[in-house]
């Protein structure tokens, strides 16, 4: 797949159009996770634009989005970031060895009180 | 024998780009009852039209088809150069083979058999077509103005001092509208109300205007040059020939706690009040939902202490109907609800406020008295933080997909009047653009900056919020690529504007169009601005676009050399393409009089002759065609097929289907 | 009245007291919550890429069970109330996805998004009413309470239609409905970071420790949530600032049935 095929099909798997956006920050402006966000929510929809491959691909933001789409609430234009970053993310893990969680890595860090609904949302998440 | 001419027109490269302009004229030459085909660059130059001339001529032509733009464009044009001919105009069809083909198709062979086509038909139609001649009507020299504020005051007074009668129709007990609410104006930030009231004073003063305050438009008949309005006079309980506007009532009155409209509803104001201390006209009117004595019958203070008995409680709205040549419309505008927009805080936090309850604040008139007090404690803000766009330019269905237009400006106004009377406050203003376009603009907003040190923020705000009695305003930075979080005191929102929605009943009284945005549609985007498309109907200030004062008052002044233009007229010719019935096969069914939007059906009862020296008396359809305007609405409601419109006949369409369904 | 019921994975183990006071307070208002037969973990996050179908199936399972047994479904976990939810409406109003997962399936007649998916909020709110609710209770509580409803239960509203996303009120008036004070704070929308919890515990930790701030700076005594994630982290890295239950906890107490 060409790098020009891969951010087609990242556009795709998004949903979303980027070339709606308007650069207005309102998406980071609400963001709560944006300190944590190497790249921030409204750049996720311009470099997806510019075709900004090997960086978005590259990012650590992928792993710290909530998903809890306070973006795509409030943009004035209908664009989703949180779509974007997720079809970032889905292109990442779906490459062979790239899954966010390793299974080794789970007990030392679970507590008998971790509900299901965070390990399975994990690994759905994060894996494939 | 019908000669027919054909003049296939290039339009440069509009048309010949795509349109094989050669082959179609060569294919007209094969029609019959062509006489004559020719093509040119552009036929509507001086070259052009003395080509057609010479031909109408030479071949002694008796019809002829331009295959050219949109007839919209040039029909006009091609008519005077057909008469100048000596061809009866009418006699005249346009071929749209630009709007139609060459701008909406890329191929070139399927452009070319659609002009074709296109052409064909118009020859069909031109070879049913019979000369018309114009009739006249009079044109009534009194022109109404709908909406009182800066574009309705303009338009009165420039029509006003060419002579004419001006009726004012405004739906408030006052004019002055919007502009009257405003503190100061940019860029020159004179005060508003010290430019506004002369003009105000000047209409009440004027003998030929007429202020109908506290009215509106009822119903409108008739078309250009002859409307009859129906205009409703609210009661306003007061008598507007005695009140004196000395303001006894006011101070007397029990019943003070009405929102303050005029103040943004920041304060009260009694039952009976005087909207501001400049009104026009200076009389007083009575809130009926609001008034003891109207509600429950006993009070009857305002009555008592009014010195030239000017109350009348049992005031109701009376209804006058008038005669115009010419209507002006200039309805307004209003901020947007800001339901949408919770988390900006609008509802939940009263130092949250709109620009123009900002205004109300730092205008001396105001609740305030010109001093800046945050609504919730009276308190001086320290940190104020504007935000723009609040609604506009948003497609997602929360706000208004258009620039308002006017926030940038009065923002930056704002903020510039707030640290110069307040130096110690720290002014902020989130951006996504600032559009500052026009005469001394963008030099006004870096004022702002560098002269007054407001701090612009390229950055949208994503909440805002309580928290220890501040309000804390998050956002982005984008210059920074941060996220900020600023503790403000007073947040005023810049709020979209749109048409007051009364515009809509407006509209439809007068067949003007509106778009999806409730704007009124002006006839041609760039050189009929000021016109609607229905005749004798001109559109000034935000009821057709987002606008400032400047341009408002330049649109406003041009409507009235349109109407003046229109009103110094003793007579319009009239459209002849008018309706006309077969008496013979109307059976009085009157289906054609409830369609018929202006009025010009009537029905008569003539007598008929049967044969044998008998006769009948049947009800028949007649049309006046001085007012029918040739929408052609009856002919398709008629059951029996007895009404044909001139120059549309129903013979005249069928045979322009039938040339474009035949092979 | 019956109405199926979808409990989900964490109703089953670590949040069985949000399953069993929900029963308890339905069958006191005269609803039997029915489980559905064979119901699988809907996946706990729904999946926003346009490809995915088979992480989508288990709630379409669920949908077109419940389809075919009084129309409703009701979900109470907001995360499976999210997934339900917005998978329901790309089966009503995505053709693609329809056509796909109609495909995988090939159910006895396709499923086009026809069941009513409701939150057990809803359910209180429009099949047993407040003001029904306010009659039955037998000890009101007089507390302060903040309502946390987080994200899930409340974007994007244009599919979640549950209530504004900004100014939500259905727990408010629920709160006033069991006699208590309903507290309303301006995080009570965000979310609190719980599901990058294990990639990133820092995260969690503040924006937990903010929302319960806010809360208690604006007088709450407790907090009440319907998700299971939510609560184990307003718990475990909420620093005590406040107690957080599930609001069916509250609903119990108030209509004094025992658990």
């Amino acid at each position: 797949m060409t790098k020009e095929e891969r951010i087609e099909n990242i556009k795709k798997l998004s949903g979303t159009d980027v070339r709606k956006c308007m650069k207005c920050g309102k998406c980071s402006g609400r963001c709560p996770a944006f300190k944590d966000m190497d790249i921030k929510p409204h750049q996720f929809v311009t470099m997806l634009g510019k075709g900004k491959l090997d960086e978005l691909l590259a990012c650590k933001a992928i792993w710290n989005c909530l998903s809890c789409m306070a973006c795509v609430e409030r943009c004035p234009r209908g664009v989703a970031p949180a779509a974007v970053v997720e079809a970032v993310r889905d292109t990442v893990v779906r490459m062979q060895g790239n899954n966010g969680i390793k299974a080794e890595e789970i007990p030392p860090i679970v507590d008998e009180l971790i509900p299901q609904q965070l390990l399975v949302s994990a690994y759905r998440k994060y894996n494939k | 024998m019908q000669r027919i001419g054909v003049f296939i027109c290039w339009c440069g490269s509009n048309i010949a780009a795509t349109v094989d302009v050669v082959k179609v004229a060569e294919v007209m030459k094969n029609e019959p009852g062509v006489v004559f085909s020719a093509n040119y660059q552009y036929m509507c130059s001086e070259n052009g039209q003395q080509l057609i001339k010479q031909a109408i001529k030479e071949h002694n032509l008796t019809g002829i088809v331009v295959g050219s733009c949109s007839p919209r464009m040039h029909e006009a044009t091609f008519r005077k150069t057909a008469e100048a001919a000596g061809l009866n105009p009418y006699m005249v069809e346009i071929a749209n083979i630009r709007e139609h083909c060459s701008w909406i198709h890329k191929d070139m062979d399927e452009a070319t058999e659609k002009a074709i086509i296109l052409v064909r038909t118009a020859i069909a139609k031109v070879k049913l077509n019979a000369p018309l001649t114009a009739g006249e009507s009079p044109v009534v020299k009194r022109a109404l103005v709908i909406g009182g504020g800066i574009a309705g005051i303009q338009a009165a007074l420039d029509i006003a001092d060419a002579g004419f009668e001006v009726d004012i129709v405004e739906k408030n007990a006052t004019i002055g509208g919007r502009m009257a609410q405003l503190d100061k104006t940019f860029p020159t930030l004179d005060c508003s109300a010290c430019i506004l009231t002369p003009k105000m004073v000047d209409c009440a003063q004027h003998e030929k205007i007429d202020i109908l305050s506290y009215s509106e438009v009822e119903d409108v008949k008739g078309f250009v040059g002859n409307f009859n309005v129906k205009i409703r006079r609210k009661a306003r309980y007061v008598d507007e020939t005695k009140c004196t506007g000395c303001k006894v009532c006011m101070d007397k009155c029990p019943s003070k706690k009405g929102l303050n409209a005029f103040n943004m509803n920041l304060n009260t104001r009694p039952a009976i009040h005087i909207p501001f201390a400049q009104a026009i006209p200076n009389v007083a009117v009575i809130d009926p939902e609001q008034c003891i004595k109207l509600k429950t019958g006993k009070c009857g203070i305002c009555q008592k202490f009014c010195g030239v008995g000017a109350i009348d409680y049992e005031q109701k709205d009376t209804f006058i109907e008038r005669q115009y040549g010419a209507i002006v419309v200039a309805t307004g505008f209003k901020p947007i609800a800001l339901d949408a927009f919770n988390e900006y805080g609008y509802a939940d936090n009263k130092d949250v406020i709109t620009s123009l309850e900002l205004e109300r604040l730092m205008n001396a008139a105001g609740p305030t008295n010109g001093v800046l007090l945050r609504p919730s404690d009276g308190t001086h803000p320290k940190v104020i933080t504007f935000i723009q766009c609040v609604g506009s330019r948003d497609s997602s269905g929360c706000g208004k997909p258009y620039c308002s237009k006017i926030c940038c400006m009065y923002t930056a106004k704002h903020a510039m009047l707030l640290r110069e009377k307040y130096p110690d406050t720290e002014v902020h203003v989130f951006y996504i653009d600032v559009r500052t376009p026009g005469k001394n603009y963008d030099e006004f907003y870096r004022r702002a900056v560098e002269q007054y040190g407001v701090d612009y923020i390229k950055g949208m705000v994503g909440k805002v919020y309580n928290e220890n009695g501040k309000l804390m305003v998050q956002g982005s930075n984008l210059i920074d690529n941060e996220q900020i979080t600023i503790e403000s005191d007073l947040v005023v929102l810049a709020t979209a504007i749109e048409p007051e929605p009364s515009v809509r009943k407006v509209a439809t009284l007068l067949t003007a169009s509106i778009d999806t945005n409730n704007f009124l549609t002006e006839s041609h985007a760039k050189l009929r601005p000021v016109e609607s498309p229905t005749a004798g109907v001109y559109l000034a200030g935000v009821c057709q676009g987002p606008k400032d004062i400047p341009e408002t008052v330049s649109q406003a002044s041009a409507c009235a050399a349109k109407v003046i233009g229109l009103l110094v007229k003793d007579k319009l010719k009239t459209n002849p393409c008018v309706a006309i019935p077969d008496e013979m096969m109307c059976n009085g069914c009157s289906q054609c009089a409830n369609v018929c939007a202006y009025g010009a059906i009537t029905y008569v009862d003539k007598e008929f002759r049967l044969g044998g020296g008998k006769t009948e008396v049947r009800r028949v359809a007649s049309v006046n065609p001085a007012v029918c305007q040739g929408c052609g609405a009856c002919t398709v409601t008629c059951p029996s097929g007895a009404m044909d419109l001139k120059g549309f006949s129903s013979k005249q369409i069928m045979s322009e289907v039938e040339a474009i369904c035949k092979k | 009245m019956k109405i199926s019921y979808y409990p989900g994975c964490t109703l089953k183990t670590k949040a069985k007291d949000l399953d069993v006071t929900a029963r308890l307070c339905a069958k006191a208002l005269g609803v039997e919550m029915e489980e559905i037969e064979n119901w699988q973990c809907c996946g706990a996050v729904y999946p926003m890429g346009t490809d995915e179908i088979a992480t989508k199936l288990s709630a379409v399972r669920a949908l077109d069970h419940a389809k075919h047994n009084g129309g409703k479904l009701l979900t109470l976990c907001s995360a499976c109330h999210n997934v339900i939810k917005r998978t329901n409406e790309d089966m009503r109003s995505n053709e693609d996805i329809r056509f796909r997962a109609n495909n995988y399936l090939k159910l006895d007649e396709p499923y086009k998004g026809e069941t009513e998916v409701l939150h057990y909020l809803e359910m209180l709110k429009n099949v047993v009413g407040f003001d029904a609710i306010k009659k039955a209770v037998v000890k009101p509580l007089n507390r302060k309470i903040g309502a946390y409803y987080g994200c899930l239960l409340l974007r994007p509203s244009g599919v979640m239609a549950f209530d504004n996303p900004e100014n939500p009120t259905i727990i408010e008036d629920f709160i006033r409905a069991i006699g208590g004070t309903p507290v309303t704070y301006p995080f009570r929308n965000e979310c609190c970071g719980a599901y990058v919890a294990l990639k990133n515990a820092e995260l969690p930790k503040q924006k937990s420790r903010k929302v319960l701030t806010s809360a208690k700076e604006k007088g709450a005594e407790e907090v009440i949530t319907a998700c299971p994630l939510c609560l184990y982290n307003l718990q475990v890295n909420g620093d005590g600032i406040l107690p957080v239950k599930y609001f069916t906890e509250l609903l119990a107490e108030a209509l004094g049935v025992q658990a």
